[in-house]
């Protein structure tokens, strides 16, 4: 199956180890994954911040740089969300209705891409410890999964996995909202934090970086004995 | 940044830091939370019933014109006085001619959020009437001088022992009452009221097209009373709570209360079809409706936000919010507050002045996953968002930046200019907020994309 991976831009500023280990796994399930080097970005964070224009522009970079490939998968429910479900909003009633709307059908988030695509829900990874994993927000409500990154963490050797009260309530990054509203995203990612604390976990696994990058800068500084870890890193781990 | 954007955040700040406020809410929105999935057993598709009252409301507010004027025939018909009032103002000025003529002194209302975005109490209290609260909460915030906390639950915020002790400073009864004393206590001194009143206000929660009536729903009777008890009875109601016909309460009534507070239906539901008739033994002698714009009209003449007018006011998305739990409803300085008060309050007030609400979320979209009537909450945000820039209240530095971001979106080659420690260096100052309560970000040496083509160049 041939897979062109689509690597958000913070995750390629900050987390690179992330995007390899997606790989890692891809390849493991037999997909021939390609990376097109001109990519950049999906448009969202100018879109969410209203500015919609400068938004279309860059989506229609994504469009042209993702528009020939089989299949689009990403380590981030986030980005793949806003392709699925909002692209159509931006490119209503235009020439590239179609194309976006079957790249929209193409697009999907890594854990989703394994099982539902692949039909594959272990590699064969190890992990030894306690583990809860996070719902992002957008991995539940804009791609509906639930199941899958559950199912996939379920075969992983050693990892024990641990329920979280509230395990659906927000972590509170929502991008320039973190910033713009800091006290209410920090009150946000301390609930949560405290709520995967109580589960005695060592890990706390998701599918998306961005509340992972929130949720383990808010426990750096508090000092919470937790580590995060995207959902790439602990299917890649265990095995060469 | 506007004055009410700075007072947000203020007060934004100082409650998301108060566990205390914390513990209370989460408490209360639990017994919620808990009670909710027991009411919606009662539809057989829940989703179908919101998917139906989703199209009852489009049909009511696509044809709202034709609808208001089938009302007022009908209502008029049996003797109601239907008044239409443009802005807050024109409402008040209203109520202040019926006062005058019936020479009144006091007032008896039910819960109305209405009545809080006119600013009706204050109002009254400044001719000299003395307007009371009757619905128990509302009694409670009153009492308090405090406007309600919650559209569906206004003194949401405060526990037990909090209200114990507001009745014993300001009424003069013993500390530590229990809520059934407590409740006693505000009966006996309601009922002197509805005596005492020369005329009764509510709002409505629905306005029926068909037969010409509104719907009242409530769970202590005191609704009934306002209306009935006094010689005049006055609705005030906003012209979005239309509904096409009587045949849709039997949706609309078991939806309300499912999703205002768990129950199967609420205790008390009134249909009003006009004063007291010939030959009726009770019911007030005049019957006014004040059918009130202030505003919503903005949001009917834009396609995208006239999905806003479905809403039914049920709370389901405040309760839902992550952000209004922990901020809590009077940091927002609105009438309505929540996910849906950051949708409608820039289009009935100004954008400039409240579009901070519409970014103060993080659209985690539970708001659009828990309404009623399936109004898409996160993505109006976004479309208000978009208003706003649209409409210039956006800051030059924020044009810029998103200026800046395109140019190097469109081009590979500057995002993976400069090392990461520059990159560390320049964001960890510029967000400077992020680094207060984070841990500073730490960016790879290389992007992905650099040590991509790397890795495949040698192969
Ligand atoms: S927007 Fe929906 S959930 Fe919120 S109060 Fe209105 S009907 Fe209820």
């Amino acid at each position: 199956m041939n897979v062109s991976i689509f690597i958000p831009c913070f995750i390629d500023q900050l987390y690179p180890a992330v995007a390899f280990d997606m790989v890692k796994v891809l390849e493991k399930a037999g997909c021939n994954v390609s990376y097109n080097t001109n990519q950049t970005c999906c448009g969202q964070p100018a879109f969410n911040a209203g500015f919609q224009g400068e938004a279309k522009d860059v989506c229609t970079k994504f469009l042209k740089d993702f528009g020939d490939a089989e299949y689009v998968v990403a380590p981030s429910a986030s980005c793949v969300g806003f392709v699925r479900n909002y692209y159509g909003q931006l490119f209503d009633n235009s020439s590239v209705h179609n194309e976006v709307k079957s790249l929209g059908e193409r697009t999907f988030e890594f854990s989703d891409f394994m099982v539902n695509v692949l039909q594959v829900d272990n590699v064969g990874a190890r992990l030894n410890g306690k583990a809860t994993y996070h719902d992002s927000c957008a991995a539940l409500r804009e791609c509906k999964l639930k199941k899958e990154p559950r199912q996939l963490l379920s075969n992983v050797q050693g990892l024990e996995l641990v329920e979280m009260n509230d395990v659906e309530t927000c972590c509170g990054f929502g991008g320039t909202f973190a910033v713009k509203f800091e006290p209410i995203s920090i009150a946000m990612a301390d609930q949560k934090i405290n709520n995967a604390v109580s589960t005695d976990a060592q890990y706390l696994i998701s599918t998306d970086m961005s509340c992972l990058m929130h949720l383990g800068g808010y426990i750096k500084n508090k000092g919470a004995n937790l580590r995060v870890m995207h959902l790439a890193e602990v299917l890649a781990n265990g095995w060469e | 940044m506007s004055n009410n954007a700075s007072s947000f955040i203020a007060k934004s700040t100082i409650k998301s830091a108060d566990l205390e406020h914390r513990r209370k809410i989460n408490f209360n929105i639990g017994k919620y939370n808990a009670t909710v999935p027991l009411g919606k057993q009662q539809f057989t598709d829940v989703m179908t019933a919101r998917e139906r009252a989703k199209n009852a409301k489009w049909r009511a507010i696509e044809h709202l014109d034709s609808y208001l004027e089938e009302f007022e025939k009908q209502i008029t018909s049996r003797g109601a006085k239907v008044l239409w009032a443009e802005t807050a103002d024109d409402a008040l000025n209203e109520i202040a001619k019926i006062c005058d003529e019936k020479n009144c002194r006091t007032v008896v209302k039910s819960k109305s959020m209405v009545t809080e975005e006119i600013h009706l109490n204050d109002f009254l209290e400044k001719k000299g009437i003395e307007s009371v609260e009757t619905d128990l909460g509302e009694y409670i915030q009153q009492l308090d001088d405090e406007p309600p906390y919650h559209i569906v639950t206004p003194a949401m915020h405060k526990s037990k022992e909090d209200v114990a002790k507001l009745f014993a400073d300001k009424l003069n009864v013993p500390g530590g009452l229990s809520p059934e004393e407590l409740t006693l206590v505000a009966r006996q001194k309601l009922r002197e009221k509805y005596i005492q009143a020369e005329i009764g206000v509510t709002g409505a929660n629905f306005i029926i097209a068909d037969i010409g009536a509104v719907a009242v729903t409530e769970n202590e009777g005191n609704a009934r009373l306002s209306c009935a008890w006094p010689k005049t009875h006055i609705v005030i109601v906003g012209i979005e709570k239309m509904i096409p016909g009587m045949q849709d309460l039997a949706l609309f009534w078991p939806l309300l209360s499912t999703y205002g507070t768990g129950q199967k239906v609420t205790v008390y539901n009134t249909i009003i079809a006009g004063p007291r008739q010939p030959g009726e033994t009770d019911g007030p002698e005049e019957m006014y409706v004040i059918l009130l714009d202030n505003g919503r009209t903005n949001l009917l003449s834009n396609p995208k936000t006239r999905e806003a007018l479905y809403c039914i006011r049920c709370g389901a998305c405040l309760n839902a919010c992550p952000v209004y739990k922990n901020i809590g409803g009077h940091s927002y300085e609105t009438t309505y507050s929540g996910p849906i008060g950051s949708v409608i309050t820039p289009h009935l007030k100004n954008i400039g002045e409240y579009k901070h609400l519409s970014y103060a979320s993080s659209l985690c979209g539970n708001c659009t996953e828990v309404c009623a009537v399936k109004i898409n909450l996160h993505e109006l945000l976004l479309d208000n968002r978009h208003e706003a820039v649209l409409q210039g209240y956006s800051s030059l530095s924020e044009r810029l930046a998103w200026k800046a971001w395109k140019t190097a979106s469109l081009n590979r080659g500057m995002m993976n200019l400069g090392n990461g420690n520059m990159k560390n260096w320049v964001v960890n100052k510029v967000f400077k907020a992020w680094t207060q309560h984070h841990g500073a970000l730490d960016f790879s040496k290389k992007t992905f994309n650099e040590m991509w083509k790397e890795k495949h160049a040698t192969k």
